[in-house]
């Protein structure tokens, strides 16, 4: 077995031989127990952290939530003050979005992209292990402002001015500002790994074209974070400037614009729907073809557009600002766009349809998660071009027709393929299955509560029940609906949580998966569950777009050497491949656990803490320790440069 | 004009779907129950932009319809392939499933696609055209009315230079526009019966167009988010008939009457004075709402409660308590001097 491919001579430190896995192991494996708790750079381990704390924040949003319910439950009650609701209104959204969703579907990830693909880990294991860190930094920095009572209250969309120091004078909003800058460095360090890892790491013969859809999702997942986040970043920086610092971009006092704020989050805001929406499809690309037992019809045409979603999505965001009183014709274009974005959701859905209609749909309970997916997302995407529609917009906007519009497609459309992925992959994770009898009661219990939930809130919206209220008049004809909704949501609740005591259960009683218990088609389901370290004992050679149904030879332990199979010489290596057609280049050798990702993260933790208590020295100090932090990181040791 | 456009798109009647090929003839079997309780649910309630109670309003009612009749039928025909490919998949072998049909792809793009896309841009063009009703294109108010948001109540401006809060009288059946400022945060303007909503930004001057068909009393409420009382930051728009209008504007301009002197002279020597005007006397703070004509209000604190005695003297004693968060400090009097001050403002009319 060589370790050179297409001519390039073999990097240093790389072993030569036949891989082996008593080899492999002496090379991957961690140092046991919690010794290599901090150090961890296993893409697997870092995935299902992903996953452990995005639910963990879940229930944090949930429950807050549930108490909002509560005091909205009739009209004129007394459950909360109005500071605590806007409290509790501003972190749901800020932890639904960035502390739940993006992480967990990162989560997804993290743990199956590198499986998919059929790599050993991600491009940059150091970057992942320093994502996931600074992501829970981030959070509990956010969740810091709690302690002192003093979490953000301007929404999750933040508008100046109530925003500045002027209305908003204590640390809420810099909790709220400087946690989002904070957290935006985790999201880009994941995409950015994501995108090369997608883009360089195939194993040889898996073209783009041959690629995973699940893949795809989070590829433009990736590239509409790198694009749009900066965005967020920048608003809030312009926004701290301003209350810290005196400047005016958004003052209209001192010549500023408030829309400008507006307009920066929005260019954000309305691509961050997506881009928790657009991995969500991707679930719900990988479980169909294998639960419908043929491969999916449409797969060009999903994959145009999932791309065409990502791209599409950053030409609507003023339809978030149609009664702001922009110039009319502004408006056409962006109620085009918005019109527009509708047609690649609904190929989606259509390939999807044929593929049901053509195969033999097997309704284990990840299927009924994505049926019901189905039937809510397309729910959401019909009340989509309401939206879309100018002076209908100007007349639901800002009321609850809206939170109902966005919490089908947002909790319809990701929460359900989430929990359709909880069902289809944990037992890759853990080696066992998930009870099928409780899965199928949990999603009976999620889906009728969450209908009774939020689609009532359609017609509160009609109704003239504006959002982000903490009470309501009585006799306005609203109690009996909201009554309605504050029971869906315990009734969702608890089918959330059936899931979470069958996940816990399923660890140590489940039935045992074996390898591939859905007899999928995707390379994931070629290891062990749970998989080795090394994910692979040799590199597969890829000539199918579903590897698993069409090479028979693909098993748990990967593929033969004689089959094509790859063992990089039993080595710490990865197999680096040509962009479009995944052709082998060279042989990466892929570093090893560090304390120093972990080490940065705490600095940076540091550094933030300082800027909100507004302490130089303590920043500043933060600020030294982050750069000797970068510098272990990045200090030479000897082997080839570890990122 | 506005009769003109009324004419060719005539309002669709509430509570009712335009013609018999409404949704519920459309709907799969899981539909009826759903569209039921959208339709009762949706018509009835004073602040129902389905039951429209002017041109406005029944301009978007008029796009609202043919949308929801639309979207329920691609709801139909999604949910009903999507049952249908459930329970047929039960039938078929593993070798049936690995069939490729020949429809799928062709499916795919028509459906799509070319429907989809039709449906969407025809949409699209349709609710354009609904823009049009809106804007002020061509258009001459009949009445300028000015409104300015405050945290957290709504300051009125009438042309003859009354100075009013909270409560908006307009006339029946006349071309009112709104120019709509801000004296603090973003706030939105919106009567849902009446039409569609605009925000008050600062350091902008946005207007509306507002018209009610008919006499009667229209309520709303801020709809964009600004702050503790976001949620009792209350509209009533009042419907007079033209010539109750004028009237009513013309008594709205003049000062207040004397009023009994005790309670007066605590109006202007307490702390009431520092933040409100009633014309006429020495009070002149332009903090809070104008109180000239208090009495003439239905409601107080921006609606949060009818105007009664018993809730006036409370909200005096404690605004804190009615609605948390808003600007009035506590005034703390003994209860016969509550209660002159209570009286002298009642009086107001």
């Amino acid at each position: 077995m060589a370790t050179t491919v297409g001519g390039t001579p073999p990097p240093p430190g790389v072993t030569t031989g036949l891989a082996t896995p008593e080899l492999l192991e002496e090379h991957w494996s961690e140092t046991p127990g919690l010794g290599s708790f901090l150090t961890t750079v296993d893409h697997k381990r870092i995935g299902k952290r992903y996953l452990y704390t995005g639910l963990l924040f879940l229930v944090i949003g949930g429950v807050e939530s549930l108490v909002m319910r509560i005091q909205l439950s009739h009209s004129n009650l007394h459950v909360l003050d109005p500071e605590t609701y806007n409290q509790l209104f501003s972190m749901h959204g800020v932890t639904m979005m960035f502390l739940f969703a993006t992480p967990v579907l990162s989560g997804f990830g993290n743990y199956l992209v590198p499986l998919m693909i059929g790599a050993r880990d991600m491009a940059f294991p150091r970057l992942n292990a320093f994502g996931y860190w600074v992501f829970l930094g981030a959070g509990i920095f956010f969740y810091t402002s709690f302690l002192v009572h003093r979490l953000p209250d301007a929404g999750w969309f933040n508008y100046t001015p109530l925003s500045d120091s002027v209305y908003s004078s204590g640390p809420n909003v810099d909790f709220y500002a400087l946690g989002l800058i904070f957290i935006g460095i985790s999201t880009t360090a994941g995409s950015i790994n994501f995108i090369v890892t997608i883009l360089k790491m195939r194993a040889p013969g898996m073209s783009l074209n041959r690629m995973p859809i699940f893949v795809w999702g989070e590829l433009a997942m990736a590239l509409t974070v790198v694009f749009a986040l900066p965005a967020l970043t920048l608003a809030n920086i312009l926004l701290e400037l301003e209350r810290r610092a005196g400047f005016h971009f958004f003052s209209a006092a001192g010549g500023g614009q408030p829309l400008l704020w507006q307009h920066l989050f929005w260019i954000f805001g309305h691509p961050e729907v997506y881009l928790v929406v657009l991995p969500a499809l991707g679930i719900a690309s990988a479980i169909i073809p294998t639960m419908c037992r043929r491969p999916m019809i449409g797969y060009t045409y999903i994959v145009l557009a999932e791309m065409a979603i990502a791209l599409i999505g950053f030409g609507v965001w003023v339809h978030h600002m149609f009664a702001t009183g922009l110039p009319t014709i502004g408006l056409g274009f962006i109620s085009l766009t918005s019109f527009l974005v509708v047609i690649p959701s609904g190929v989606q859905i259509f390939a999807w349809l044929a593929t049901l209609w053509a195969g033999k749909p097997v309704l284990k309970t990840p299927m009924l998660f994505i049926l019901g997916f189905i039937v809510l997302f397309v729910i959401g995407g019909l009340s989509g071009p309401m939206l879309a529609a100018i002076p209908l917009d100007q007349q639901v906007t800002d009321s609850y027709f809206v939170v109902a519009h966005f919490h089908y497609v947002l909790v319809g459309g990701a929460m359900f393929p989430i929990f359709a992925g909880i069902y289809y992959w944990v037992p890759k994770m853990t080696g066992r299955l998930l009870h099928e009898g409780w899965g199928k009661v949990s999603f009976w219990l999620m889906f009728v509560g969450f209908n009774a939930l939020f689609f009532p809130m359609h017609i509160l919206g009609l109704r003239g029940q504006p959002r982000r209220t903490y009470t309501y008049q009585a006799g306005l004809g609203w109690d009996f609906l909201n009554l309605l909704e504050t029971i869906g949501a315990f009734v969702l609740a608890l089918g959330i949580l059936v899931t979470f005591v069958n996940w816990v259960w399923s660890t140590k009683r489940g039935r045992p998966a074996g390898p591939n218990p859905w007899e999928a088609d995707t390379l994931e389901w070629a290891t062990t569950s749970p998989p080795a370290e090394y994910n692979f004992e040799n590199i597969p050679a890829i000539r199918s777009r579903e590897p698993l149904w069409d090479q028979p030879e693909l098993g748990p332990h990967g593929q033969p050497v004689e089959a094509g199979g790859r063992g990089l010489g039993g080595g710490h290596n990865t197999l680096v491949t040509s962009l479009l057609e995944a052709e082998p280049e060279v042989v990466a050798p892929m570093p090893h656990e560090s304390p120093w990702p972990f080490l940065l993260t705490a600095a940076l933790l540091g550094v933030f803490y300082g800027l909100v208590i507004r302490s130089w020295v303590f920043w500043t100090v933060a600020a030294v320790l982050g750069v000797i932090s970068v510098a272990g990181w990045f200090w030479p040791r000897g082997e080839t440069q570890e990122t | 004009m506005e009769r003109e456009r009324e004419g060719k798109f005539p309002g669709v009647p509430t509570g009712r779907f335009p013609s018999g090929r409404g949704p519920i003839a459309a709907g799969a079997r899981t539909l009826p129950a759903v569209a039921a309780a959208l339709i009762v649910g949706a018509c009835g309630g004073e602040t129902s932009i389905v039951s429209p109670k002017g041109p406005a309003a029944r301009s978007v009612t008029g796009l609202w319809w043919p949308m929801l009749a639309t979207a329920t039928a691609v709801f139909a025909f999604v949910a009903g392939m999507l049952l249908l490919a459930a329970a047929r998949g039960r039938r078929k072998s593993d070798d049936d499933a690995k069939v490729t049909p020949r429809w799928g792809e062709p499916f795919i793009v028509v459906a799509g696609v070319g429907i989809s896309g039709a449906i969407l841009v025809g949409f699209f063009l349709f609710s354009l055209s609904r823009v049009q009703a809106l804007t002020d294109a061509g258009r001459r108010p009949d009445v300028t009315i000015g409104v300015i948001g405050h945290d957290w109540w709504w300051e009125v401006r009438y042309p003859n230079g009354a100075t009013s809060a909270n409560e908006i009288h307009i006339p029946a059946g006349r071309k009112v526009r709104l120019n709509l400022d801000t004296d603090d945060v973003i706030h939105s303007f919106w009567v849902p019966s009446l039409g569609p909503k605009i925000d008050m930004i600062p350091g902008q001057h946005n207007s509306l167009w507002l018209e009610a068909a008919r006499p009667g009393v229209y309520r709303g409420q801020c709809a964009e988010f600004c702050g503790l009382q976001h949620a009792n930051m209350l509209i009533r728009v009042v419907a007079d008939t033209p010539a109750g209008f004028d009237a009513w504007i013309a008594r709205e301009a003049e000062p207040a009457d004397a009023g009994a002197a005790g309670g007066r002279d605590l109006f202007e020597h307490q702390t009431c004075a520092g933040c409100h005007t009633v014309r006429g006397t020495q009070a002149q703070g332009k903090v809070g709402p104008d109180l000239t004509h208090f009495a003439r209000r239905d409601t107080l604190g921006a609606g949060v409660k009818p105007r009664t005695d018993e809730n006036l003297a409370h909200w005096i004693a404690d605004p804190q308590s009615v609605k948390p968060g808003v600007t009035m400090p506590p005034i703390t009097l003994p209860a016969d001097q509550l209660d002159s001050l209570v009286a002298y403002l009642e009086g107001l009319r």
